[in-house]
């Protein structure tokens, strides 16, 4: 069992509000608060370290060259798998636009198949759909199940000999629900397929092992893991990292170029690491994994699933709450109040000091599955208590349409 | 202009009634309507309004699409509001608008039930919702000026 209280003294977002700033943060699935540790991981290379990294001919680089590196072993430590197979991207958006640019448009041909889902985020979709476009293959999308779920045995289904590249995420950014990523992906590499998986909302939430699973290519964010923005990381088995095209060239990823024009790129994953990266945010992330870790990875989980449950057992007593994935087993709680536009219902619960998200989350096709183009999403995190949740539900028990024009007309 | 309109309670009622049961809430087949596809960048809306000029005069207007309580509501007032007017007296209203708006001035004999929205300016964030129809309406009639 987690002692929030205590994490919460972690976190300086979370002692302004214990301190009784009157704020509830129900937003985690778009980014998390960072704690001490992380802010002082970044504020150190500033104030002491502040240097480019592989410039070895001075100490302090080198120093910080080694830092940078170690992230990289924590990473492949965190995720389960080789240092080398951990490419430092600026975000879960930037890793999946390298994959799509480098593994998708260059591997792809006409008539072959990209399977997906229509819950997917915009990041995961759109870079597909260009690669689509320029390859000429097509996208498939999995049928879900009322509640937007993906389920095994519809996934059978709509696999077939075409399908050349699996593209999902393990976890739903609207609904929360968790994919069975590691059957999914032996199914896909019975077709002779390759996996990616958008794993922005599931490596800050429930434990990774890419080589357990099995999985081929894996995206996600730093910042929505208690880590700093403008860093990500895309996994990739090194095999296939090696074919994969690089989506920038220039300082850092190549080994020697001549005037005649002949290239001759690093190996991976500082071939796709051109320029100089955002230091201080990879320097950030290790802070935050050993955060994660210190609390466990399946603690975090347990103890957010709870909070949802919990939250769940409380809104589906009042009458004027929709719900849309009441069984989803993450902390993410999507739902509409009846009568009540989404992004009315967030501003309303704005003015209680709570900070939720209104709209259709990126996911702009799921909208044919819910039957309801936007909706407001609470999104928990380890740091949240039973006691913010009552906050939440006591200001949708007395929601009303009167009160939420009123805050926009006085 | 009567009292009642001065009253919030009644700007309240406005606004429900028309977010409830919004005016002219369809869209038309008719290929000689005007058409605008509204879709603000940085809210959820997403409107399409429509509006038919017959030599000069609004003779019909509608909309649909998805919209929060503020843009639904002054969507629907528009209609109302322009509906049988000629191009010049529509620009006008909507220019009065804005200037509510912009809490600048209240023409209220114009703007009728539009009244009900006059201190949305001070919500910053809400805006966009409250001038969504009218920028549709205004890119129509930009439209049809310039065709002429």
């Amino acid at each position: 069992m987690l002692n929030v209280k205590e994490i919460r003294k972690d976190f300086p977002m979370c002692v302004k509000q214990d301190a009784g700033n009157g704020k509830v943060y129900l937003d985690n699935a778009a980014t998390t608060f960072k704690p001490y540790s992380v802010i002082e991981a970044v504020t150190r290379y500033y104030t002491d370290e502040s240097v480019n990294i592989h410039r070895g001919d001075y100490d302090l680089s080198y120093q910080v060259s080694d830092e940078y590196e170690q992230t990289r072993k924590t990473v492949a430590r965190f995720l389960n798998c080789e240092e080398r197979e951990v490419i430092f991207t600026s975000g879960a958006s930037a890793s999946l636009n390298l994959f799509a640019y480098g593994w998708a448009q260059k591997f792809l041909k006409k008539g072959d198949v990209i399977l997906s889902s229509e819950a997917e985020h915009a990041s995961n979709i759109l870079p597909l759909m260009k690669a689509a476009e320029l390859t000429g293959a097509t996208i498939e999308y999995i049928p879900l199940t009322e509640e937007g779920e993906l389920t095994i045995e519809a996934f059978k289904g709509a696999m077939h000999d075409k399908v050349k590249l699996v593209s999902i995420a393990h976890i739903s950014n609207v609904l929360g629900f968790v994919h069975p990523i590691k059957e999914l992906t032996k199914i896909t590499h019975e077709y002779g397929a390759i996996i990616s998986v958008d794993g922005a909302q599931s490596v800050p939430h429930i434990k990774t092992d890419v080589k357990d699973w099995d999985i081929d290519f894996l995206s996600f964010s730093a910042h929505k893991m208690l880590g700093p923005t403008g860093v990500g990381v895309l996994f990739g088995k090194y095999a296939l990292l090696d074919q994969m095209d690089a989506f920038m060239l220039g300082g850092g990823n190549n080994a020697r170029f001549d005037i005649c024009g002949n290239i001759q790129l690093k190996n991976p994953p500082f071939k796709f690491e051109a320029g100089t990266p955002a230091i201080e945010a990879v320097l950030g992330l290790k802070a935050a994994i050993l955060y994660l870790e210190k609390v466990g990875m399946d603690e975090i989980e347990a103890y957010e699933h709870e909070l949802k449950t919990y939250a769940v057992s409380q809104l589906k007593d009042l009458k004027n709450v929709i719900l849309y994935n009441p069984h989803a087993g993450t902390g993410i709680i999507t739902f509409n109040v009846e009568g009540i536009f989404a992004q009315d219902t967030a501003i309303y619960l704005n003015s209680k000091g709570l900070m939720v998200r209104a709209g259709n989350h990126c996911a702009k096709i799921l909208v044919e599955v819910i039957k309801t183009s936007e909706t407001v999403r609470a999104s928990v995190s380890f740091y949240n208590t039973k006691e913010e949740v009552d906050r939440l539900v006591d200001a949708l028990r007395t929601i009303t349409l009167e009160q939420c024009i009123d805050l926009s007309i006085m | 202009m009567s009292d009642y309109l001065k009253d919030p309670q009644i700007h309240r009622e406005i606004i429900m009634d028309h977010y409830q049961h919004p005016r002219n809430h369809h869209l038309s087949d008719d290929k000689t309507y005007h058409k605008a596809h509204m879709a603000s960048e940085s809210c959820i809306d997403d409107l399409t309004v429509m509006m038919k000029i017959d030599k000069g005069l609004i003779s019909d207007v509608c909309f649909d699409g998805v919209g929060c309580t503020i843009s639904t509501a002054s969507t629907s007032i528009l209609t109302d509001l322009i509906k049988g007017k000629t191009l010049e007296e529509a620009k006008s209203i909507i220019n009065s608008y804005y200037a509510m708006i912009d809490l600048k001035e209240l023409n209220e004999d114009l703007l009728q039930e539009a009244v009900a929205f006059q201190n949305v300016g001070k919500q910053a964030n809400r805006i966009k919702c409250a001038t969504i129809g009218f920028k549709a309406i205004e890119q129509m009639i930009k439209e049809e000026e310039t065709h002429d």
